[in-house]
């Protein structure tokens, strides 16, 4: 074992401000000509090229460290500037410096007991475990105090007021402050003092948050500037021979040039005013050096106009160091396009254009086994066909065996398949059957990145089973996703024994099931089995066709001299032959006492070996989040029968769907004119309840509620008369609306829609709330002027009395765009935030592992959990979270359902919740979950994805 | 003197000092070394408490959590006594 303690751990990283000593100790060569290299190409000595600098040509050596190219990592130069020049990351705290400290003693402007309280107050936040903002937070206050005073309280000195001008000028009264003035005063704080001849206290930097044991603030003002190595800079030398240098280098070209100029005529004793002119340009130069985003001052710009990406436009952003090459990296073997829908796919599948399949490659190293398979390969060139022109693989690279790769063209395959040899590597093209990654962002949970079989297609988008959506929550309003090809045997492997799409149909998340039946699939296959319709021949052979040969219709029963086919015994044939299942269907119409096998809804299912005897298929049964067959036999039978049931299932279900015909419209929603006037009748009455409390309360006579005001108790009662007329309504509605109707189907079912939203469209939409108050903002004590001041009815308060159908009025409207807004942000905000938290949980968690002997350790192998979640239970193969599934065991060995007693175990923690599908009365209005939301996405970056 | 004791207070796991012989135990049914293990400093109240009641506590012993757990019932974490 390797003793452990001979790692070494970081403890801290500090960051410090470079001394203009520091600079020049650190520093390999002094820079002071503004040339880079000379005739023949080689660099200038003490030029911005410095060979002292690191090397980048190939052959040169270092003149510090003697290393090439590759061993030398470069080392940095300085340049002496001519005149001090302010650091612009610096000017606020300068500024915060020059206003809280003395102009002529130095000292701070804090009398001693004022310096005593705040050093009080940063011990006691380092006590309480402040960070660098709360420190950041003090300091301020601080300063803020001082700058106030106007004489000092030690030489008496009258204070003058400084400013800013941005970016980098100091005013005092108005007077300009040269940055060597500058530096003069902030060598004096905590240093020498001209009234007294001592120094003056530390205390008065660390009160303003600077620690003087490592920083002194005239570092602020530079006057020596660090040249970063050439290494970080390198010149690119154009197929024209022409050199073309890198921005910093340019910059630093500019700095060298003014800085020499100013020396020259600052010695030659220039005009005041020439020397001053020519001081603010090494400043500009000096600033755009750093950030050439600076507010307040032209962006410096190379000749073409294009602004100079300088330091901070190297680290800053999206496309800066950090997002963009220390967090994200860029990949090959990886391909991005739209996505569509392909119903025939296998869900364990993927289809790949033809066009993608040719550039993405597998290596293929060359055996004596292989050789001659390897060698047709080769010969076939890049871009075989067979003979109906359908796609073949070919060979882009042949990697020979001292690593030279040699590109294949049509002219060399023929050459190269012969010269081919053991121990080389072909990169071949795609195949039919390959592993491939599939992901969607955001990459949210492991289910985002799915290994799947390619299918080689002709069009222009990946395809997938759409049974498969659901985990990478993906749809076909324009969705992307990205496509990497594995390169090794290992990665293989491991793709298809752990992130194969069927291995994953079981969420870790809550131990059911992601993938499954959505939409149309959970439509079509209530309408395969709801009431057990009849199908005729034609019909079932056309529902039963799209499965392949093989398959055994079932017995056909004859009535009145017909023969017809069960649904439900079509269904049974995607059934595995043993199981044995029964629960309550999604349209359980929820009875008092549910009488299972009497239930006169079809809701009851009951599966026995392998036969649906009764019961309707719906979400609860194949449904994405809720299919309990399917998470019966996932985890029962194994993800591969799970997979042949999930596909054979929706397969049946299209073919249900299709032999049927099935459309929604907007006339699903009608109701009898008695059934409008009925609602309407509903809404008055609670309209003119509400009145009548509205009355009680300004006459004082409503009884207030224990713990609540007069008005919280109105509100509460108007909240509950109209909730219950809205819940009366949607009722009345429904009676109308039945299990004939489309709309109702699909609610009723479980595939998209809810019953809610099908009483908003037909009865009420009811009321529209923010923050979950009825709407009350808007002008002085009215929500719109169509109102009375001081109207607190239903209608001036965001009660909508009109269905979705029937069109709302311009208050209702405007009421509800309200509460529609509300939804808006808060899912902006939601996803924002929480993205946030994923994004630290993943930083503290991503390298703990569970070990061997069931504890979760960390990369030191330090235990942080002494049994992976106390119980040691894995959740993807856990009973909704817990270890054993005692009822499911029972009705197993028994071979009979045993009584539940009528606690009827509903599944928790599944993706969808009850609260998901059930909207509450202020969420009523959906918000669209394509479109609407999108227009508060990605901040205006650009993409118009859906 | 603290005024209350923690360890009795319903919501606070049960605490308890392991033996030399009983940590040696442990650390070797694990295959770790003392620094592996989670840390409780002296001051926490838990082994205040425990220094109350008559504990010898230093640094670098090992107390044994005992806790309810929702999932498992009961479970066993150890703690390594750090300085404060
Ligand atoms: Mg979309
Ligand atoms: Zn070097
Ligand atoms: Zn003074
Ligand atoms: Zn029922």
């Amino acid at each position: 074992m390797i003793p452990r303690a001979l790692g070494k751990r970081i403890m801290g990283i500090k960051f410090e401000m470079l001394s203009p000593d520091e600079v020049r100790r650190m520093s390999a060569i002094k820079v002071i000509t503004a040339d880079t290299y000379d005739d023949d190409g080689f660099p200038i000595e003490m030029g911005l090229m410095d060979s002292h600098m690191g090397v980048i040509e190939p052959g040169l050596r270092c003149k510090t460290c003697g290393g090439r190219v590759d061993d030398c990592p470069g080392h940095f130069g300085h340049i002496d500037l001519a005149m001090p020049v302010i650091h612009v990351g610096y000017v606020k705290d300068i500024k915060r410096l020059l206003q809280s400290t003395c102009r002529e003693c130095g000292r701070l402007l804090m009398t001693k007991d004022q310096i005593d309280e705040a050093q009080r107050l940063r011990r006691e936040m380092d006590e309480l475990g402040g960070d660098t903002t709360d420190f950041d937070m003090l300091t301020k206050r601080t300063a803020k105090d001082a700058s106030l005073k106007t004489i000092c309280p030690y030489c008496g000195a009258e204070q003058m007021k400084i400013t800013l001008d941005k970016p980098s000028t100091f005013r005092e009264n108005g007077h300009k402050l040269t940055p060597k003035e500058v530096r003069e005063r902030l060598e004096r704080i905590s240093g020498p003092n001209p009234k007294t001849s001592m120094v003056n206290p530390q205390e008065d930097l660390e009160i303003m948050g600077i620690n003087p044991q490592v920083a002194r603030p005239e570092w602020m003002v530079l006057t020596a500037l660090p040249v970063p190595p050439v290494t970080v800079r390198p010149s690119i030398t154009l197929e024209s021979g022409d050199r073309s240098e890198d921005d910093l280098t340019h910059k630093l070209v500019d700095v060298l040039r003014i800085n020499q100029r100013l020396r020259e005529n600052r010695d030659a004793g220039a005009p005041q005013l020439i020397v001053e002119d020519l001081w603010e340009l090494l400043q500009y130069h000096v600033t755009t050096y750093f950030d050439n985003q600076t507010s307040g001052i032209p962006p410096a710009r190379h000749r073409s106009g294009r602004p100079l990406k300088t330091l901070v436009q190297r680290l800053k952003g999206k496309e800066g160091r950090f997002r963009s090459n220390l967090s994200g990296k860029r990949v090959n073997f990886s391909a991005r396009t739209v996505i569509s829908p392909d119903p025939w796919l296998s869900i364990n599948e993927v289809g790949i254009p033809v066009e993608a399949a040719r550039e993405l490659t597998i290596p293929i190293r060359v055996t004596a086994a292989n050789l001659d398979y390897v060698k047709a390969l080769v010969k076939r060139g890049t871009e075989p066909v067979d003979e109906d022109g359908n796609y073949l693989p070919g060979v882009n690279y042949v990697i020979r065996g001292d690593g030279r790769r040699i590109k294949m063209t049509t002219k060399n395959a023929e050459a190269t398949s012969e010269i081919l040899e053991i121990g080389q590597i072909v990169e071949r093209q795609l195949l039919d059957g390959d592993i491939v990654l599939f992901n969607r962002q955001p990459s949210l949970h492991r289910m985002s990145m799915m290994a799947h079989r390619v299918r080689i297609m002709r069009h222009k988008t990946f395809r997938f089973n759409l049974c498969v959506c659901p985990p990478y929550n993906a749809d076909f309003d324009g969705d992307e996703m990205n496509l990497h090809v594995l390169q090794g045997l290992e990665a293989i492997a491991e793709g298809e024994i752990l992130m194969l799409v069927q291995e994953n149909i079981l969420s870790p998340r809550f131990g059911g099931p992601v993938m499954g039946a959505i939409h149309d699939h959970v439509t079509g296959i209530f309408m395969l089995t709801y009431r057990d319709p009849k199908f005729t021949r034609e019909q079932a052979m056309e529902i039963v066709n799209r499965l392949g040969t093989g398959i055994v219709l079932p017995k056909p029963k004859t009535i009145d001299g017909k023969e017809y086919f069960s649904g439900k015994a079509l269904f049974s044939l995607a059934l595995p032959d043993d199981l044995t299942i029964s629960y309550k269907a999604s349209i359980c119409e929820k009875c008092d006492s549910c009488k299972k096998e009497d239930c006169k809804y079809d809701a009851w299912v009951k599966i026995e070996d392998g036969e649906l005897l009764m019961g309707t298929m719906d979400a609860k049964g194949i449904g994405a989040f809720k299919g309990k067959i399917l998470d019966k036999i996932a985890r029962d039978k194994g993800t591969t029968a799970a997979r042949e049931f999930l596909e054979v299932a929706t397969k049946l279900s299209i073919g249900a769907i299709m032999v049927r015909g099935f459309t929604t419209s907007i006339d699903d929603e009608d109701i009898p004119l008695q059934a409008r006037k009925d609602i309407k009748k509903m809404l008055d009455d609670a309209i003119s309840d509400v009145e009548k409390k509205v009355r009680a309360y300004n006459e004082g006579k409503l009884d207030q509620m224990p713990g609540r005001s007069m008005e919280e108790t109105l509100e509460v009662e108007v909240m509950k008369i109209l909730g219950k007329a809205r819940d009366e309504t949607g009722k009345k509605a429904g009676e109308y609306l039945g299990i004939e109707n489309s709309a109702v189907v699909m609610a009723r079912s479980g595939a998209r829609g809810s019953m809610m939203n099908l009483s908003q469209m037909a009865g009420c939409i009811g009321q529209q709330a923010v923050r979950g108050e009825r709407l009350k903002r808007g002008y002085d004590d009215r929500t719109l002027p169509h109102f009375a001041p001081g109207d607190k009815g239903a209608a001036a308060k965001g009660f909508v009395t009109a269905c979705y159908k029937s069109g709302l009025s311009p208050t209702e409207y405007f009421f509800h765009s309200m509460g529609g807004r509300e939804g808006l942000v808060d899912t902006a905000v939601r996803t924002s935030r929480s993205g946030y938290m994923q994004r630290r949980l993943i930083n503290a968690l991503e390298d703990l592992r569970v070990m061997p002997d069931g504890t979760v350790r960390n990369t030191a192998g330090t235990i942080i959990q002494f049994k992976f979640g106390e119980d040691g239970i894995d959740p993807t193969r856990s009973i909704q979270g817990k270890a054993v599934d005692l009822d499911d065991i029972l009705t197993d060995v028994l071979g009979e359902e045993p009584e539940p007693g009528d606690d009827d175990r509903e599944i928790i923690g599944y993706g969808e919740q009850e609260h998901d599908t059930e909207i509450e009365p202020d969420e009523a209005i959906e918000v669209e979950e394509e479109g609407g939301g999108g227009d508060y996405e990605g901040g205006g970056s650009g993409g118009g994805e859906g | 003197m603290v005024e209350f004791n923690v360890l009795e207070h319903e919501l606070v796991p049960s605490h308890e000092l392991l033996t030399p012989k009983e940590a040696e135990a442990m650390l070797k049914r694990y295959g770790i070394t003392k620094d592996q293990l989670p840390k409780i400093r002296v001051n926490d109240p838990c082994i205040a408490a425990l220094i109350d009641a008559g504990k010898d506590i230093k640094e670098g012993q090992i107390v044994k959590i005992t806790r309810a757990s929702e999932v498992a019932g009961v479970s066993v974490a150890y703690r390594l006594v750090v300085t404060a």
